[in-house]
């Protein structure tokens, strides 16, 4: 079955969605939304560097987005600029430097819009099994850190005096973007990952009454979007990495019209019956 | 144990400086179980900040801040405001810092009158029923320590009492130790066991009880707009320098203001904080007090 590139490419992107969805939540709920596209930019300096150091692509791009995202947090800390200011300091100089780098190493002939903007069709059995076990990880580190990291996007001070060690979570929910951009860099390429991140969280919004039930709406919107999107560019011979993330728009517009309002209604006047019991 | 009759958190001459002014400082406040702190002070006296430091969320940059081990904390704090991006109704709320037992969350809600906005959203709520989500949260965590920073803003008046009573009897039904910022220099909740005044430092403290226990203190519930009474009154010889230092009436300078230094304590006369609009023209804050004679 894993023979067939059209359904390894589904494996792959449906296993980003499913982790890329509940970590979107947090994007959305925290306004990271710039954040993720500077680690996302990061990427192709993490790429240079993987053909330089010979090692490999995932790892690489994974340690160049936590060294962003610490960079980050300790220039916040330090210098004197606003963060909006230091992200886009921080996106554009990786990404130059990446560029710059991969120019230096002659030997190599790199197809840069692979990178840009993904090859999910050419997904490899190894690359679905990185993607399920680094998945697998983000989510089960995600289930963990959850109360902690939910209670400090909702108020920092109030997680802070209750002790939920806010500041631990926090990094820990950078390192686990950087994982999902890792992994999902060869699935939608580095500037479209903020779109699988953002578009199904936004999506879930209007379907959601809970968080947790956001997360899990947002991953299965994601990963409608991939099957959506996969099928799309087979029927209309488009790149599969943008179609995907048409599809994504196309199910957040959806998301707009009066059907999440109707099911949000279904709901909300079933569940108190349902929670009281008496 | 031993460890008990320890206070829950103790804070020794801790200050806060930002950009070399000290927002507060020198302050020494311990609470213990079952004891209502209350503290109060005009505008930018370093009440939140106090409490901040008292709760971890601040590191004193001077002086020392100390909790103990394992203490289970409620937290009201001044402003919470929730974004709409985030889908959360009451009932989730009350879970927030991890889950506490339904049935606590259940009797914490039907106390503060929330009980039916559980499957409301947050941000959908009005000021004064956020205000109690708020409480019932912390309620129902059983804290050791509970610490409500304005908890009656956007409450009215008849709701004010409503919670101060609920306060009072949170702390007799668990037992924790309270830690009050008033918003208003000249209501005090009669349960307080001591008020701290604070003006960048503490100005004085002491208990209410018998401003609590006089009738003017009664009469002050129902006309507050005569509420010349305060709780605690105390007269002030000195002028705080922007660099957290303080001038005395007699020209010294010293490092911060010592409960001994340049304060005449007396009870039953009030005392009025005033501040000069936007800090001042040249940026110092100055403090008037008022004597009523009596």
């Amino acid at each position: 079955m894993l023979d067939d590139f059209f359904i390894r490419a589904m494996l792959a992107g449906v296993g980003v969605a499913v982790v890329a969805g509940p970590l979107g939540c947090f994007i959305v709920w925290r306004r990271l939304a710039y954040f993720g596209d500077t680690l996302s930019h990061a990427a192709l300096l993490g790429v240079a560097l993987a053909f330089l150091l010979e090692i490999n692509f995932t790892v690489a791009v994974f340690l160049v987005s936590a060294v962003v995202s610490l960079a980050l947090l300790f220039l916040q800390r330090k210098a004197t600029v606003s963060s909006d200011s230091l992200l886009g300091l921080l996106a554009h100089s990786a990404l130059a430097l990446g560029l710059v780098v991969l120019a230096f190493l002659t030997w190599v002939r790199v197809d840069l819009m692979g990178f840009l903007f993904g090859d999910i069709l050419a997904v490899s059995a190894m690359d679905i099994l990185i993607i399920y076990i680094g998945g697998a990880a983000v989510l089960s580190v995600l289930v963990w850190i959850w109360t902690p990291l939910f209670a400090a996007t909702v108020n920092w001070e109030l997680a802070e005096a209750e002790g939920m060690k806010p500041g631990r979570a926090n990094i820990v929910l950078m390192l686990l973007m950087a994982t999902v951009i890792a992994i999902a860099m060869k699935i939608v390429g580095v500037l479209l990952i903020t779109a699988m991140l953002i578009i199904p969280a936004a999506t879930a919004r209007r379907f959601a009454a809970g968080p947790e039930q956001m997360a899990v709406v947002a991953a299965i919107a994601g990963a409608m979007a991939v099957v959506g999107g996969l099928f799309g560019s087979l029927e209309w011979d488009t790149p599969s990495g943008p179609t995907i993330v048409v599809a994504a728009l196309f199910l957040f517009i959806l998301s707009l019209s009066p059907l999440p309002q109707l099911l949000a209604f279904g709901r909300k006047s079933g569940t108190p019956i349902v929670k009281e019991g008496n | 144990m031993a460890q008990d009759t320890d206070p829950l958190i103790t804070l020794s001459r801790a200050g806060v400086e930002r950009a070399g002014r000290w927002l507060v400082r020198g302050v020494d406040l311990a609470v213990q179980p079952g004891e209502i702190v209350t503290l109060i002070g005009p505008n930018g006296s370093g009440k939140s900040t106090t409490a901040k430091m008292a709760l971890g969320i601040l590191k004193p940059d001077e002086g020392t801040s100390a909790r103990r081990r394992d203490l289970v904390v409620g937290y009201v704090p001044q402003k919470v405001s929730i974004d709409w991006t985030l889908p959360l109704t009451v009932a989730r709320f009350m879970h927030l810092t991890g889950r506490v037992d339904q049935a606590d969350a259940d009797a914490a809600m039907k106390q503060t009158g929330i009980h039916d906005l559980r499957s409301a959203e947050v941000r959908t709520l009005s000021g004064g029923e956020f205000q109690r989500v708020l409480l019932a949260r912390a309620m129902a965590r059983k804290p050791d320590l509970l610490v409500l920073d304005e908890p009656v803003q956007g409450v009215d008046f008849s709701g004010e009492i409503a919670l101060y009573e609920m306060i009072k009897g949170i702390r007799d039904d668990i037992g924790c130790g309270i830690l009050l910022i008033s918003h208003d220099l000249h209501v005090v909740m009669a349960a307080t066991d001591r008020v701290l005044c604070l003006n960048g430092h503490i100005c004085c403290q002491g208990t209410p009880t018998a401003v609590a226990s006089s009738v003017e203190y009664q009469t002050l519930f129902g006309k507050r707009a005569a509420a010349t009474l305060a709780v605690y009154e105390h007269d002030h010889d000195h002028t705080h320098l922007p660099d957290g230092r303080v001038r005395h009436s007699d020209g010294t300078v010293t490092d911060s203001c010592h409960p001994q230094d340049g304060h005449h304590h007396g009870h039953h006369h009030g005392h009025v904080h005033t501040l000069p609009t936007a800090e001042g023209v040249d940026g110092i804050e100055r403090e008037r007090e008022t004597h009523h004679a009596r």
